[in-house]
């Protein structure tokens, strides 16, 4: 057990996180020169094609130093604020952490957000300084925030280079001889801590663990502290490249287990794993639950396929614990689910996962915050879904959720940022200069005010240099309403929105005129209208279709024609007919693109 | 044609056809080999209907005369405009005067069958359109074929879109230039009988016909296509290819076998394009697929809307449903 080390590598997004890994497992020989690719641990395609990391991966190193053969547990994290859950999880597993920082960027929010949290559980810190080979790299004023920052010496900065594998020694060095090696018994009774899982429609579902106290051993009877229920364990294995099966694993170490278990559900990241026999007494404390930042409905397009819905959200949400979401029905669409999501990409990530995966076709209704509709004699309801806003004589007023927002920028954008979190309802507090011209603002603002697009808009007036974090800080008063949308006079609940008092004229315009330009013209005109309860303040139309019809069908035209309207059919899957309107995907994220 | 004479099985011809690129190369002996070998070896009505298919620059006295002697009974003509602008603007090799003459050509040499091709949408106003029909009108051809001007991608007319030679016209412009077409063709008395064909009463083109109501045909020639109810066949496109697999004494062509469902959406495809429509009790019967139930409310929406007309169990299209007959096709179709 001295010998093993547990550490995870966080970062702000693209600062080289998994380009470092790597060039940890090349430089350790776990991958032989035939197996390696860039980024070789984002293996999920959507991951790739992103250029992104979506999903944690911890993969087992061996390492020989003075003669003593080591094992390193790597986890590399995605950067991306979205998956910030994938990060604290990954955190909960190990006893050290690679702050990866890069030299030409400098420190950014989530290098922050994701030290601090690295910090609360007592992981000991290594600071990376990466892509020193670039010629922007600032390895001087870097090093200096970092000191800063962590409190540490300037000769505890690692400069390395993950393209040009610079560096990369003694960042293994540093890992045998500054994180600790992990505490535990392999003695005492087992207490193995569940931080990811993923289902294998061959195996069942795969567990991975951290092993606290004890050993796990194949064909060990065991329990999960969750639900009670008890299992032969079919496998244990390591987490190399490919999964290595072996007889136990001990106090200290990352592993995986296979136990036949088919049932998504009764699998919870965050469950304490112990033996039938011998028993521990504590439960590993879990994880806190996910604050799901925006909710949205997501329904089969084809009403038949809920309960297939059902289960492949069930499988999916192994594989991605901050995924939150319970039944719902809509007038519109019928039976789906109110999923919660930790910002815009998890949603875009799971819609694509679902038909990627599990080979879904699914619509997403509009994205919605979550708001408190307070009662008259004070009690709340919580509004998930547009539709579920009470009437206003019911209540006494509306709260909605507030966050407290980090943006660090150069100090010539100050003016711009604040000019735009202003527009946004925003209220600025503390100016904090982490160098001559580096600044960290604060701001609270409502929720529903950044999850949307504010990012963008952030990135595009800072030309890029600016980086954002947020935390809910609670719900506040305030005057929202509920915006409704008719097509034809038929109300469509998946469309309607809750906005600001003062932006609802504005809002119900402009969605108008977008659906004007998405809803695809039909053999009829469609009347589309933006109402305030029964007040309509706005309106638009959609012509109807003029002509649409091939001049000439003869012998040679008419299968190559059957298959081009064939194909128009298929393309109209991802539409859900609404009365008789058919309505596109894009029409319900079009509430966001407003501005 | 030895080689692929058992495709028609037995089955009387009733209609052959010329066409397809430009017939008029073909030397006199050349056409009066191909009709005798389909003499020799099928069986072939009485009142067959041989068209050929030519553009008025090639539609001489001699060349005419010729066609008539070779028992060659209908003439289909490729006018599309008869305004010299736009001719030049299509890259056409004759004039509007050219164009006249090789109609009234047709008509001394004794052609009492002729089709004039028309091509509408060339550009937005509606009076050269207007002006074009009346001429046609004057000339009395016993068939129009009125055709909007499309461009698609990969075609010649898509080239020379993409380059700004040939612009687009408005969905509103076409719409309007079809809706006079219909107008000012059933006044004189021409029966609208497919979208883009229209004929004196009773005079339907039999060949083209044919492929509307789901009849056998053979192809002969490179990327020509037949039809024998089942598969769709497609003979190789380029010239030497085709020439060589013939040599060979083997002939080969691409094969694709239509599904139930690939018959069904064919069906509804050609049929509701004429207004002999789509007998769906007759499609049940054949194919055991209920379009009536499956595709009820569709079918009741066009009713209601005066897009569509269902006459017992045939359901057809009105000439405003015809104008936007491929979304109601495919909103019909099957999957
Ligand atoms: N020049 C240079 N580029 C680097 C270096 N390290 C990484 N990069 C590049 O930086 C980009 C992001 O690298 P990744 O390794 O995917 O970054 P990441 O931190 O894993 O990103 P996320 O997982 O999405 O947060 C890629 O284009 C890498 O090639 C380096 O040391 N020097
Ligand atoms: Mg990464």
């Amino acid at each position: 057990m001295d010998n093993i080390r547990n550490f995870c590598i966080i970062a702000h997004i693209d600062h080289g996180k998994s380009t470092l890994a790597d060039r940890l497992l090349e430089s350790t020989g776990t991958v032989s020169g035939r197996d390696m690719q860039a980024q070789l641990l984002d293996n999920m395609d959507l991951e790739r094609e992103r250029g992104i990391t979506i999903k944690s991966h911890a993969i087992q190193m061996d390492y020989s130093k003075d003669g003593n053969l080591y094992i390193l547990n790597l986890i590399d994290t995605p950067g991306h604020v979205d998956f910030s859950y994938e990060v604290s999880r990954s955190i909960a597993a190990c006893e050290g952490a690679l702050l990866v920082v890069d030299a030409s960027q400098g420190i950014e929010a989530q290098t922050i957000s994701n030290l601090y949290l690295a910090i609360e559980h007592d992981l000991e810190i290594i600071p990376v300084l990466n892509k020193i080979d670039l010629p922007g790299a600032m390895v001087e004023e870097v090093s200096d925030q970092i000191m800063d920052l962590i409190g540490c010496k300037r000769e505890d900065i690692l400069l390395a280079s993950a393209k040009e594998g610079i560096g990369i020694t003694e960042i293994l060095e540093a890992i045998v001889n500054k994180v600790p090696a992990p505490g535990g018994d392999p003695n005492a009774p087992l207490q193995a801590m569940i931080f990811d899982s993923m289902y294998n429609p061959f195996r069942g579902v795969e567990v991975i663990l951290r092993v606290f106290n004890g050993t796990m051993n194949k064909g060990d009877l065991v329990k999960f502290f969750n639900t009670g229920k008890t299992y032969n364990v079919d496998e244990v294995g390591i987490l190399k490249l490919n999964h290595q099966p072996v007889k136990s694993i001990g106090a200290g170490n990352v592993g995986y287990l296979v136990s036949g278990i088919k049932e998504a559900r009764e699998v919870k990241v965050g469950d304490t794993i112990t033996h039938v026999d011998n028993p521990t007494k504590q439960a590993i404390k879990g994880f806190e639950d996910v604050k799901p930042m925006v909710f949205a409905g997501i329904y089969p397009v084809e009403t038949s396929e809920y309960e297939e819905l059902r289960s492949s959200l069930e499988k999916l949400q192994l594989n991605d614990a901050s995924l939150v979401w319970e039944p719902e029905t809509s007038a519109a669409l019928g039976f789906g689910f109110r999923c919660g999501f930790l910002g815009m990409l998890h949603l875009e990530i799971v819609q694509e996962r679902l038909e990627r995966e599990f080979d879904m076709t699914v619509i997403t209704t509009v994205p919605s915050v979550q708001y408190h509709a307070i009662k008259t004699d004070k009690s709340i309801i919580k509004v998930n879904a547009p539709s579920e806003m009470p009437e206003g004589n019911l209540i006494s007023h509306v709260e909605e959720p507030f966050i407290k927002a980090q943006i660090i920028t150069k100090s010539d954008f100050i003016g711009v940022v604040i000019k735009l979190c202003m527009d946004k309802r925003g209220t600025i507090g503390n100016q904090v200069y982490l160098t001559a011209d580096r600044v960290e603002l604060s701001f609270e603002m409502p929720l529903a005010e950044i999850v949307f697009d504010f990012f963008d808009r952030l990135k595009t007036i800072s030309r890029g240099y600016a980086s954002l974090d947020y935390e809910l800080i609670g719900f506040r008063k305030s005057d929202v309403i509920k915006l409704d949308i008719k097509l034809n006079n038929d109300k469509v609940d998946a469309l309607s929105a809750i906005v600001h008092r003062a932006k609802a004229y504005e809002w119900g315009k402009r969605l108008c005129v977008k659906l004007r330009e998405l809803l695809p013209r039909q053999m009829f005109e469609i009347a589309i209208q933006a109402s305030i309860g029964s007040k309509v303040i706005a309106r638009e139309s959609v012509r109807a279709m003029r002509k649409n019809v091939i001049a000439k069908c003869y012998g040679g035209d008419i299968t190559r024609k059957r298959k081009l309207l064939e194909k128009q059919k298929k393309g109209k899957k991802r539409m859900r007919q609404i009365g008789n309107v058919e309505i596109p995907q894009e029409a319900f994220m079009a509430v966001l693109k407003l501005d | 044609m030895e080689l692929r004479k058992g495709y028609l099985k037995d089955e009387p011809v009733e209609s052959i056809y010329f066409g397809g690129g430009t017939p008029s190369l073909l030397e006199e002996s050349e056409i009066r080999l191909l009709i005798d070998q389909i003499r020799e070896n099928h069986s072939v009505e009485r009142d067959v209907e041989i068209t050929f298919e030519a553009n008025p620059e090639n539609l001489s006295i001699e060349y005419l005369e010729c066609l008539k002697s070779l028992g060659i009974n209908r003439i289909s003509i490729g006018i599309q405009s008869f305004n010299d602008l736009q001719l030049k603007y299509l890259n056409r090799n004759h004039n509007a005067n050219e164009a006249i003459n090789s109609f009234e050509n047709a008509r001394r040499v004794g052609f009492d069958n002729i089709n004039i091709d028309l091509i509408y949408g060339i550009s937005e106003e509606n009076t050269i359109w207007q002006a074009n029909i009346s001429q046609a009108l004057d000339l009395s051809p016993e068939h129009i074929s009125a055709y909007c001007l499309t461009i698609e991608e990969k075609t010649v007319f898509g080239n020379w879109h993409k380059t700004g030679k040939l612009l687009g016209i408005n969905e509103e412009t076409g719409a309007s230039h079809f809706e006079s077409a219909h107008t000012s063709l059933s006044k004189a008395g021409f029966q609208h009988y497919e979208i883009s064909n229209f004929c004196k009463p009773g005079l339907y083109a039999k060949h083209n016909t044919s492929y509307w109501k789901n009849r056998k045909y053979l192809g002969v020639g490179p990327g020509a296509h037949s039809y024998d109810m089942n598969t769709r066949q497609y003979n190789v496109s380029n010239n030497a290819l085709y020439i060589k697999s013939l040599n060979g004494g083997n002939f080969s062509s691409k094969v694709e076998k239509l599904t139930t469902i690939d018959k069904v959406n064919e069906c509804l495809l050609t049929g509701l394009r004429t207004i002999w429509g789509c007998n769906l009790e007759e499609i049940n019967n054949k194919h055991g697929i209920d379009l009536l139930e499956k595709k009820i409310r569709s079918i009741n929406h066009l009713l209601s809307s005066g897009l569509g007309k269902l006459d017992k169990a045939t359901l057809s299209l009105t000439t405003s449903g015809w104008l936007i007959a491929d979304k109601i096709v495919s909103d019909l179709m099957i999957d």
